[in-house]
């Protein structure tokens, strides 16, 4: 008697918890990523010279397809260009402008410039964090005799600050973006 | 309560008749834990109240018996007494096996194991209370690594993972308490999560023969149990305090237990542990500490004929992942890989920054067992799981302090057990279980989720017989049949569904599209059989030899299946597939046991062919806007693992012993003929110990442990082009560290304090010659040495 009082208990308990669980739950919400970077533009202006842009924008994140890179135009030799740097997260609508978060974490962040061998420019950070350390949203580039080559923006989170340059720097790599540039 | 069992033994062999009665039954008695011959043990036959004592060798010797089925009571006095029924036929012998712990002891025919024997043609590797509490500043893993075979998967020192004959992951199934735990285990950075300290016994079996935890075991089944509770008038416990020099950290442990003669037990079980950042021989490895606080209470009522018991724990882990692992895409790697020191070094501190996991796992049980006489034993257990993990990355903006994963995995089971004698010879034990899993990331967290949401049904049968065909060859064959559905609710970048080609192969399934995601419903079903099939021979008193082979079959888990996107903690992209099916595993194995005072060995040599092995490797680089990633496909492929575990042990004389243990695995790709990732190098560990019972227990023990350098591996290493200094790098993590030598020791001494409580002082050193030195099977490995020098200090006082 035990025995099947026991049996029916176990058969009861086990039809309880499978019922109980029922497919029509309402589907889940999708994520918007918050603090996702997609697009990085680059803004080179000078006195009766045409904005030169650089952009790079990777609207699927970290899936398959690749960023895309494009460049407005030329630089003109012999030029101080003054660069500025935004950049939006466009996963969300309306896109929500990342710069603003940089500039308020401004001591955890640093933007690097690397001019590659072939291209006859020089970089100089035109802004500096709320400890006097380059910050380099603006910046001036120089562009001296008609060459092209590459230029690197590297962003890096929490560096050590201050530095002598990416050598030293630390930190983690948010963005990292070339550009083939020429000066004419 | 002994005449209770007597008084049952007299009634159960009323029936016994005398008939031709000039045969008789001897045999020997020993020690269930470590084989040793037992002295003064009573055997009682019940109707005739013929009794004996086992001499200096443990033997027993009953003439003039006849042709018939003997109830023998055998009792000792620091081992529970245990009723046996033993069946006559000619000179028969018959060994018996009894528990010498007299505290720890439970009740007579119903066992502290959930259905007696796991698996009588596997060789099971155990470690008992005493082996379990020199580890209870480690982690489990670090116990299990103290078995031949066993090897781990490490994310720095506290987050680690056992790996079994080369298998690790969802394919080793722990059994905790007879709850098969469901606590994330896919990530090669979830560790088990279990407290060591509510453990009192631990036995381990290489690949899946006992069928009657699961079916999908490829690798190995680790089950454990709380200490047994004694059906007498008792209250005993225990406390301990450690200290731990490296990572100056301090465990708490203390333990009670009260049980009554009527049947009634309860202990309670609580540990505390908190340390901070730990040490290499040549720099601190910041952001490593723990903070880890667990519980436990068990209530039981423990009958002759019948026992319910309920159980419940709480595991709550906190711990920091070395700061200098959290890494941007390759160039950070080329950066950390080639710094001979990690990158980020900060001064000593007990705090937990970012990255960092923050785990609980809740496990509650109640089961009953029942006797059915002649019948059988029959038993029911529900269980209830919730885990929840949250890990914390290195964030920006107000998602700083925002957890980057936050999933909440709850599993309810429930399964009934019925174990029945058919005969003298003929054991069968068989069981359903039904199990409902739902998973739920939260969308909080502001980053796309890593595991899908999902639900999942199981339904799985088992029987499993072991026959005696003789009194030396024991014959077993098992069966299992799993059914799993799961219902999923995933969303997927239209850039990934699209080059995977899903949108023609699964269109049916989109439920919903948002601008660059879609949410699609998978409903996935799969069928899965295992089955396992072996003998075991005994020969030559102390020799026996075991033959298994098993089948085993593993429905890939969400990770496997699901994954897509970056995995922040490692730097990588990682990407499953939705077309999987199960992996199926068959493993061969062989094992000679010697087991005598003088000199025992085993030797296990096995073939473990895997068909459909999911395993997750590096494919490419690819570009982001965040720099270059490595992206890491999982793929089905056809692998082979062959390896050997050989233990040996050699007392010189009564006090001293000397313990070696070598593992070897080899496991290859054989689709693509290549070495498999990841797989644990040969090592050797050589120990020697000396043990005076009669000075206080004095234990004193010489470890070395030597592991060889893996040689055998997957080059997956790849170029990276560096556009600050316009070169190609190699980014090498594929290349194993060398090899290592390792010194521990370990002692300890008792101290009577009083009539009824023990002081226990202990002393352990690891590492002793701050060696530094760099595991292969570490994730972290690339970036910094492995722990330096520590010293343990226990207080242990048993009351």
């Amino acid at each position: 008697m035990k025995t099947v009082k026991f049996l029916s208990t176990t058969i009861f308990a086990t039809a309880l918890i499978f019922s109980c669980s029922s497919d029509d739950e309402s589907t889940p919400e999708p994520v918007l990523e918050e603090e996702v970077i997609t697009t990085m533009t680059i803004t080179l202006q000078a006195d009766g010279q045409a904005d030169v842009i650089l952009q790079t924008q990777d609207l699927d994140g970290d899936g398959p397809n690749l960023p895309v890179v494009t460049v407005s135009g030329d630089l003109s030799s012999n030029t101080n260009y003054s660069g500025s740097i935004t950049l939006l997260n466009e996963t969300e609508d309306p896109a929500e402008n990342m710069t603003l978060e940089i500039e308020e974490e401004d001591l955890a962040h640093q933007f690097f410039y690397s001019v590659g061998s072939g291209l006859d420019a020089e970089t100089d950070y035109n802004d500096a964090d709320s400890e006097g350390n380059p910050l380099g949203l603006d910046f001036v580039l120089s562009a001296n005799s008609a060459s092209s080559g590459t230029i690197t923006f590297t962003l890096r989170h929490e560096p050590n600050k201050p530095n002598m340059g990416l050598e030293d720097a630390g930190g983690e790599t948010d963005i990292e973006a070339t550009f083939d540039v020429s000066i004419q | 309560m002994r005449n209770y069992i007597l008084l049952l033994l007299i009634f159960c062999s009323i029936a016994s008749m005398s008939q031709n009665c000039d045969n008789s039954l001897s045999g020997k008695v020993t020690d269930i834990h470590d084989g040793q011959s037992l002295v003064g043990v009573t055997l009682t036959i019940a109707n005739t109240e013929q009794s004996i004592q086992t001499g200096l060798d443990g033997k027993f010797y009953f003439p003039k018996l006849c042709n018939d089925t003997y109830y023998i009571q055998v009792s000792h006095p620091y081992c529970l007494t245990k009723g046996y029924k033993v069946r006559v036929f000619g000179n028969t012998k018959k060994s018996f096996k009894l528990e010498h712990h007299v505290e720890e002891l439970n009740q007579v025919t119903i066992e502290g194991k959930a259905f007696g024997e796991n698996s009588k043609t596997v060789l099971e590797s155990t470690l008992n209370k005493e082996d379990l509490e020199r580890f209870s500043t480690g982690t489990l893993g670090n116990a299990l690594n103290s078995l031949s075979g066993v090897s781990s998967l490490n994310t720095g020192n506290s987050v680690v993972k056992p790996i079994i004959n080369g298998l690790h992951s969802s394919r080793v199934v722990i059994m905790n308490n007879g709850v098969r735990m469901e606590d994330q285990r896919w990530g090669v950075e979830h560790a088990p999560n279990i407290d060591i300290n509510s453990i009192g016994n631990l036995t381990l079996i290489k690949g899946a023969a006992a069928l009657q935890y699961s079916g999908d075991a490829t690798g190995g089944i680790i089950i454990l149990e709380s200490p047994k509770v004694a059906v007498k008038d008792t209250i005993y416990g225990q406390t301990s305090i450690s200290g731990i020099s490296n990572g100056r950290g301090v465990l708490v442990n203390s333990k009670i237990t009260k049980s009554n003669l009527n049947g009634w037990y309860s202990s309670f079980q609580g540990s505390l542990k908190r340390t901070g950042d730990t040490e290499a021989p040549n720099y601190l490895l910041s952001n490593t500490g723990v903070s880890e606080r667990n519980a436990s209470i068990k209530l039981g009522f423990n009958r002759f004929d019948y026992k319910i018991e309920a159980y419940y724990s709480i595991f709550k882990n906190q711990l920091g992942i070395l700061r200098a692992s959290h890494l941007g895409g390759a160039q950070d790697q080329v950066r950390a890989i080639s710094s001979p020191t990690p990158l980020i070094i900060n001064d000593f501190t007990y705090d937990l920054n970012a990255p960092r996991q923050d785990v609980t796992h809740h496990l509650g049980r109640i089961i009953a067992f029942k006797e059915l006489g002649k019948h059988g034993k029959l038993s029911f257990q529900y269980d209830y799981q919730q885990n929840n993990r949250l890990e914390y990355d290195i964030r920006r903006g107000d998602d700083r302090d925002k957890a980057a994963l936050d999933l909440e995995l709850i599993t309810h089971t429930v399964q009934s057990n019925f174990e029945t004698n058919k005969s003298d010879v003929i054991h069968i034990k068989s069981g359903i279980i039904g199990r409902y899993q739902k998973n739920y990331p939260n969308p909080n967290t502001g980053i796309r989720r890593l595991i899908p949401d999902y639900t999942k049904y199981d339904l799985g049968i088992y029987a499993m017989i072991d026959t005696d065909i003789s009194e030396s060859l024991i014959l077993e064959i098992g069966g299992r049949f799993d059914y799993t559905h799961m219902n999923v609710y995933k969303f997927y970048r239209n850039s990934f569904w699209e080059s995977r080609d899903y949108d023609v192969i699964f269109p049916e399934i989109v439920v919903e599209e948002f601008g660059t995601q879609i949410l699609t419903q998978p409903k996935l079903n799969f069928y899965n059989s295992s089955a396992t099939l072996g003998t075991t021979y005994s020969f030559r008193d102390d020799y026996k030899l075991f033959f298994n082979y098993s089948l085993a079959s593993r429905a890939p888990n969400p990770s496997e299946l699901f994954s897509e996107g970056l995995h922040h903690s490692a730097a990588r992209i990682e990407l499953g597939d939705l077309r999987f099916n199960s992996e199926i595993g068959h493993k061969f194995a062989i094992t000679l046991q010697k087991n005598n005072k003088n000199y025992s060995f085993s030797i296990q040599p096995y073939i473990n062919t895997i068909n459909d092995f999911i395993v997750i490797e590096p494919v490419d680089i690819t570009e982001t806007i965040r720099g270059n990633f490595q992206v890491w496909e999982f793929r089905q492929t056809n692998a082979q693992l062959i390896g050997v575990d050989i233990d040996a042990s050699y007392p010189i004389n009564e006090k001293l012993k000397l313990n070696h243990q070598f593992s070897l695995v080899k496991g290859y790709d054989r689709s693509r003929d290549k070495p498999l990732i990841s797989m644990p190098p040969a090592n050797f560990k050589n120990e020697i110990v000396y043990k005076n019972s009669e000075y206080n227990n004095f234990r004193i023990s010489l470890q070395s442990n030597y592991v060889f350098r893996q040689n055998e591996f997957p080059n997956n290493n790849f170029d990276v082009y560096i556009p600050q200094t316009e070169t190609y790098e190699l980014v090498d993590f594929s290349t194993p560290p060398g090899a290592y030598h390792l010194l521990n020791f370990n002692s300890s001494i008792d101290f009577k304090t009083s009539k009824k409580t023990i002081l226990t002082a202990g002393l352990e050193i690891s590492n002793i010659l701050n060696t530094s030195y760099r595991n292969y099977l570490s994730r972290l490995r690339l970036y910094a040495d492995d722990l330096g020098r520590n010293f343990l200090l226990t207080l242990k006082l048993n009351y």
